[in-house]
């Protein structure tokens, strides 16, 4: 794009500039006093169009989905204050799971700051441990410089959101336009290529395993590194594991695929990470959810390749043999050349032996429900939205129990298909993230999959969906509980379920149609798939289904806060 | 396990807040911090004196050199190094007590760099052992004033930190 040499713009007009640059096409936001001017640049133009969102909690969850479904930078845009103070768990939750945003922010004017000025708050020092970094704009002239930062340390090393803080006054002086082309800095240089002697030996170790195991996570999402991974695996002809941040970074229609591992994770993926002799670990953390206690983990001996772009990821809660650091997909491909180049292969009888005890396993059928139940089992309502959707949609969900049965029984056979607040577990993150991921893919199909307490954490976006017709599907598995604390309740708890009903639940049906949209209850198993057709037969519609489902029904299996892998409970066992 | 960490960073408005966040956050213990401009006035260097398991070090090492203002990082305690910590200590020092209290400056290479009637301020450095042998030599009752500056750490040598 032309610099425009010697023209001045007012920090407003730069900050608009800056987003044309970086070809950012949506950005979601609330107008407020301190980003009046940036509004009033925003509406001079039309490259960069604003998504007005409901709460600034669904901007940034907006933006996260957005760029969860798309692989652009997700950007949001808030007023001083409470617009920043209500973006905060949306911050947290792409912070948490590594998604690249900028968040740009109103400030009260520089002369003000410090003085608890009208709708001020310490914003920097605020967002400071849930964001990559952040920056507070203090002269007009470092204004396109520290934006052009954000999107760098946004997208690089491990992606993260980067928060920029922009006094009022600011937005209103001038100075000669001119973006960066590149950003250098001294402090940040992250590294991508993998160490060659590091690789050339994991891929030995890897070789030479008898009961190998892949688990991949989030981190091979991120770089994009699923066809990579899918011809590794494949290659090898090991077993593979994704997490619930992973899933869809291999098909998961493959036989070779275990499924979800972690607390709520199959039998046999979890048996199998438990009894493999070589784990290599892709783009996952080994985080509690994941693998429990490290104690219970480390009993069984095993050998431990660890590939992630963040050093700190590595050897933080197990002990690891081979580090890798660099970006997965750059390492997988180093992965691939050695494999192909090398004469060597995997050892056939052993690897065959290794998989009957998968199989065997496998057997256990550990994701078995009730399929004639005269109540709707929420999984039957998952596994028909697969069906329905051909297993080709873009699927979010709010977290609990519906969250868990989602990733079980939708299977996901591509990446950034699965959009979901793994790290922090942020209830009312679904809806807003669905509209980011439509927002991205118009024409594709959304599902919500929720619950009706976490439904009402962000309902307020049924009506931007409203406003920029966003036909999202909205599952809702209302069991009239918060399902997941009353699972727990059930278990840990003598069956006290303090504060889990949710007592006085609205009509969702009329709630629905209050918003201009379209709601069905549906109370019969027979009358599920009927329904979902129905709905996603309406391509211009946002349709909320509420699904009555069992309210005694529980996430199997599972693996006890704290306890190891090997301490799953089956449903069969209860 | 006692650790000297020295860093380099930027001398930005916030660093400082970065790094003690960061140990607050992730529960790392920190035993003294300090922090001034080098030679070169954008960047800054502080030692952070911790403890921990080998572990708990290491993750500390990671997590600081994630900080985006972070230039390099290294535990000094990892190969010989140098430590040093200023204190001024300011005594009782009447009459009664001046003789006495002179001497055990002299004693631990200390100097009286202000003197009043009744007081005296010594200014003493060495490593943080030193400082609190002269302490506890110390009669209790004749200390007014204490002030410590923290451990600052250099690497013997050959054995340099720069960006």
């Amino acid at each position: 794009m032309d610099r425009i040499k010697g023209v001045e713009l007012t920090g407003a007009e730069i900050v608009v500039r800056c987003l044309q640059e970086e070809g950012v096409e949506h950005v979601f936001g609330y107008p407020g006093g301190a980003v009046l001017y940036i509004y009033d640049e925003l509406f001079k133009q039309d490259k960069v169009k604003h998504v007005l969102v409901r709460h600034e909690q669904g901007a940034a969850h907006a933006a996260d989905g957005y760029s969860r479904a798309s692989n652009k930078v997700g950007v949001c845009l808030v007023t001083s204050g409470p617009g920043l103070t209500n973006a905060v768990t949306g911050i947290a939750t792409a912070y948490m799971d590594s998604i690249p945003m900028v968040v740009l922010v109103g400030q009260v004017p520089t002369h003000a700051i410090g003085l608890d000025a009208f709708q001020e708050v310490d914003t920097v020092g605020i967002t400071r441990p849930c964001v990559k970094h952040n920056f507070l704009v203090k002269d007009v002239a470092d204004l396109a410089p520290t934006i052009k930062k954000a999107f760098y340390l946004a997208t690089t090393g491990r992606p993260g959101p980067v928060l920029v803080d922009i006094p009022k006054d600011i937005t209103t002086l001038s100075t000669e336009f001119l973006y960066p082309e590149t950003v250098s800095m001294r402090s940040y240089n992250p590294v991508t290529k993998g160490h060659g002697g590091q690789i050339k030996k994991a891929v030995q170790l890897l070789l030479e395993a008898e009961r190998p195991m892949i688990y991949t996570g989030g981190g091979v999402v991120l770089s994009n590194a699923a066809q990579q991974l899918t011809e590794l695996v494949r290659l090898l002809g090991y077993p593979v594991t994704n997490t619930l941040m992973g899933l869809g970074a291999y098909p998961a229609t493959d036989k070779q695929f275990l499924g979800m591992l972690g607390m709520h994770g199959t039998y046999e993926a979890n048996m199998a990470m438990h009894n493999c002799d070589v784990l290599l670990a892709v783009g996952a953390r080994f985080d509690d959810r994941v693998i429990g206690n490290p104690a219970n983990f480390a009993l069984n001996p095993r050998k431990i390749i660890h590939i992630d772009i963040d050093p700190s990821s590595i050897s933080k809660r197990v002990k690891v043999d081979v580090p890798i650091v660099g970006n997965v997909s750059e390492v997988l491909d180093e992965f691939l050349r050695l494999i192909k180049a090398g004469a060597q292969r995997p050892d056939g009888a052993k690897l065959k032996s290794w998989w009957k005890t998968i199989e065997e396993w496998r057997g256990r059928d550990c994701l078995k429900y009730d399929h004639a139940s005269k109540i709707i089992k929420p999984q039957f309502v998952v596994e028909k939205l697969y069906e329905v959707t051909g297993g080709d949609a873009f699927i979010t969900s709010d977290v609990g129990q519906h969250q868990m049965w989602a990733a079980q029984f939708y299977k996901f056979d591509k990446p950034r298909r699965w959009i979901n607040s793994g790290g922090l577990g942020t209830m009312g993150f679904g809806l807003p993230a669905a509209m980011g991921a439509q927002m991205a893919n118009p024409g594709a199909t959304v599902a919500c999959v929720t619950g009706e307490s976490s439904i009402q954490m962000c309902l307020q976006e049924l009506s931007t969906c409203k406003q920029y017709r966003l036909p999202i599907k909205i599952v809702s598995l209302n069991n009239k509980y918060m399902g997941m604390v009353r699972q727990w309740q059930e278990f840990f708890h003598g069956n006290r379920y303090a504060e889990s009903y949710m007592d006085a639940l609205p009509d969702f049906v009329k709630l629905a149609e209050g918003y201009g949209h379209r709601g069905v209850q549906i109370t019969k198993p027979e009358d599920v798939e009927p329904a979902l057709r129905d709905a996603f037969k309406r391509k211009n519609e946002l349709v909320f289904m509420d699904f009555l489902t069992d309210q005694t029904e529980n996430v199997f299996p599972m693996i006890p806060g704290g306890k190891g892998i090997s301490e799953m409970i089956l449903s069969e066992e209860l | 396990m006692r650790h000297i960490i020295s860093i380099l960073l930027e001398n930005e408005a916030g660093a400082l807040s970065r790094v003690s966040g960061l140990f607050s956050a992730r529960a790392y213990n920190i035993e003294s911090l300090t922090v001034a401009p080098t030679e070169d006035a954008s960047m800054s260097r502080m030692t952070i004196v911790t403890r921990g398991s080998e572990d708990v070090v290491e993750q500390i090492t990671k997590q600081l050199n994630k900080l985006v203002e972070v230039v390099k990082v290294v535990d000094l305690s990892e190969a010989e190094h140098i430590e040093r910590e200023l204190m001024l200590i300011k005594v009782r020092a009447g009459t009664k007590e001046r003789e006495d209290m002179k001497r055990m400056a002299d004693i631990f290479r200390g100097r009286i760099i202000d003197v009043s009637d009744n007081t005296y301020t010594i200014e003493l450095t060495g490593a943080g052992q030193k400082l609190d042998a002269f302490i506890q030599a110390l009669d209790a009752s004749a200390i007014l004033e204490t002030v410590r500056t923290g451990a600052s750490g250099i690497g013997r040598g050959n054995r340099i930190l720069r960006a």
